[in-house]
């Protein structure tokens, strides 16, 4: 489904991000990416999401290189991948239910398809009673909660997490990780990039390794080893 | 297509209001470049006033011998008549004249005496002309030294008041240059205003237009409640101009009228009141729009 082809990012004054990397990953699979700050995570979502283009290698999205989509073909793209971030990136100005409902109204949903669905991933992720709150009314846990829904509400083909427990108490973070589970479990895949040694070693999945922005170790059932 | 101009339309009339604070300060400063657009136009009607008044005040006369007949200085002005630039002749016949200085100065007693010891009308049947410009009288001036008029005419006054004509016609068109070249410096200065001030309202957004391109919105979806909220910030700020302007004319126009008699300035904001209120809107709306489409343009590169 997802494959790196000898991908390397360098960065102006040769900062290296990322070098030779490949890889590949295979439809409904749950995959994490670990490393230290700085090792590459994050620049490798970036490159699947394309908010930035490769130096060298290629990278292929379901049988097509994504490395060449045109700025204008960007936002059709990206309605096939729903994304959770660290610092959760909602949209401060719309409430909970508006933030996730945006997801749909991008893709073009009809108003009856978004009157359905919300309600029902707000359950799914427990925010029911924070539907007409704002972002900054809600707590790390909450917001990422929202991020998550917003991310799966239009059914991507696949969801990257880059670091969504970073801000989160052990509690939350538990929490995020169980509905990323449960959410590969329903059919999507997810890619979950993370330092989080606890994470890793109780998921029990995959886990590719990066180290100065290559790939240092690929195993099936992994362990968080640095 | 409809949903997602609903949808556009929805999101800016809600940011407008959910902004509060950067919305009313786009509007003020809307509000202000709206005023100077009015205002360049109001003084564009003031000065075409002023304008024409000074210009009407510029005319010749030509005074004819004592003893040439009226039926002679009538084709004379009947031959005036067909020149192009004449716009408007008028015949004083000497008593009229006489008449004219009479009422004048008939509270004046040593004048009255005066004309009593000439003992008779010593005033010259003359014809009053104005040009339809200010720059042809030297054309009007030299249609008098034809010979065939040189027995008629004792004195042409151009020649006295050329330099008075000279002055108001250089007068008016500076102002007019003065006008066009103010009223571009103060444009440019408006629409830069402007488009700074919401420019650094649509700044706090970069982030959230950013993440709005990483959920898969396309350009248009983004930018569109942005233009929505310039508009609607635009027409709010034409509708509290209208409402000053009208209040501001209606209050002042009596006391202008004071300072230049005939100039009813209420009168040209009523009558001009379509052309005010497009302009007003125009400006407001092309502004809001315009700055807001400039301004998201670089936060839309993610």
């Amino acid at each position: 489904m997802i494959k790196f082809q000898k991908v390397s990012k360098i960065y102006p004054r040769n900062t290296i991000a990322l070098e030779d990397v490949s890889f590949e990953i295979k439809e409904k699979e749950f995959v994490s990416i670990v490393g230290k700050s700085g090792a590459g995570k994050t620049t490798l979502l970036k490159l699947l999401l394309v908010e930035e283009r490769p130096t060298q290698g290629r990278i292929f999205f379901e049988g097509k290189d994504i490395t060449k989509i045109k700025s204008g073909k960007l936002p059709e793209f990206r309605r096939e991948i729903g994304a959770v971030f660290q610092d959760y990136k909602l949209l401060p100005s719309k409430t909970t239910y508006e933030n996730i409902a945006y997801a749909l109204e991008v893709i073009g949903a009809s108003d009856q398809e978004i009157a359905g669905d919300v309600p029902k991933v707000l359950e799914i992720v427990g925010l029911t009673e924070r539907a007409n709150n704002f972002p900054p009314e809600l707590s790390g846990g909450e917001r990422q909660r929202v991020a998550i829904a917003r991310a799966l509400i239009h059914r991507p083909e696949v969801i990257l997490a880059d670091e969504p427990t970073g801000n989160l108490d052990p509690y939350h973070t538990l929490d995020i990780i169980r509905l990323l589970l449960k959410i590969q479990e329903m059919g999507t895949t997810v890619i979950l990039a993370t330092h989080n040694r606890e994470i890793i070693n109780s998921l029990g999945k995959r886990v590719i390794t990066l180290e100065n922005g290559r790939v240092v170790r690929d195993e099936e059932k992994g362990h968080f080893i640095l | 297509m409809f949903t997602s101009i609903k949808r556009i339309f929805k999101s800016g009339w809600q940011s407008f209001f959910r902004d509060g604070g950067l919305a009313a300060a786009t509007v003020f400063i809307l509000v202000l470049a709206i005023s100077l657009a009015t205002s360049l136009f109001l003084f564009r009607g003031l000065s075409q006033f002023l304008i024409s008044s000074l210009k009407e005040k510029a005319d010749i006369s030509v005074y004819f011998k004592e003893e040439v007949p009226e039926i002679d200085i009538l084709e004379v002005r009947e031959e005036l008549a067909k020149v192009p630039e004449v716009k408007e002749i008028k015949y004083v016949s000497r008593e009229k004249a006489l008449a004219d200085f009479i009422q004048r100065h008939k509270d004046n007693p040593v004048l009255m005496a005066s004309l009593e010891k000439v003992g008779r009308n010593p005033f010259l049947a003359s014809l009053n002309i104005m040009a339809s410009d200010v720059g042809q009288y030297q054309t009007i001036a030299n249609f008098f030294e034809k010979l065939a008029f040189e027995n008629l005419v004792e004195k042409v006054n151009y020649y006295q008041r050329k330099p008075v004509i000279e002055r108001i016609f250089s007068l008016t068109s500076t102002i007019n240059q003065a006008f066009l070249f103010l009223s571009v410096i103060l444009a440019v200065v408006a629409i830069l205003v402007t488009f700074n001030t919401i420019r650094l309202a649509i700044y706090n957004s970069g982030e959230e237009i950013k993440i709005q391109r990483l959920v898969g919105a396309s350009n248009w979806f983004i930018r569109g409640p942005f233009l929505v909220q310039g508009a609607i910030s635009g027409i709010l700020a034409a509708l509290i101009c209208l409402l000053v302007f009208s209040l501001i004319i209606w209050g002042l126009s009596p006391k202008i009228e004071i300072f230049f008699p005939g100039l009813n300035i209420f009168q040209f904001f009523v009558s001009n009141f379509w052309q005010i209120t497009l302009i007003q809107f125009a400006t407001g709306i092309l502004l809001g729009v315009i700055s807001s489409t400039i301004a998201t343009r670089r936060y839309l590169k993610v």
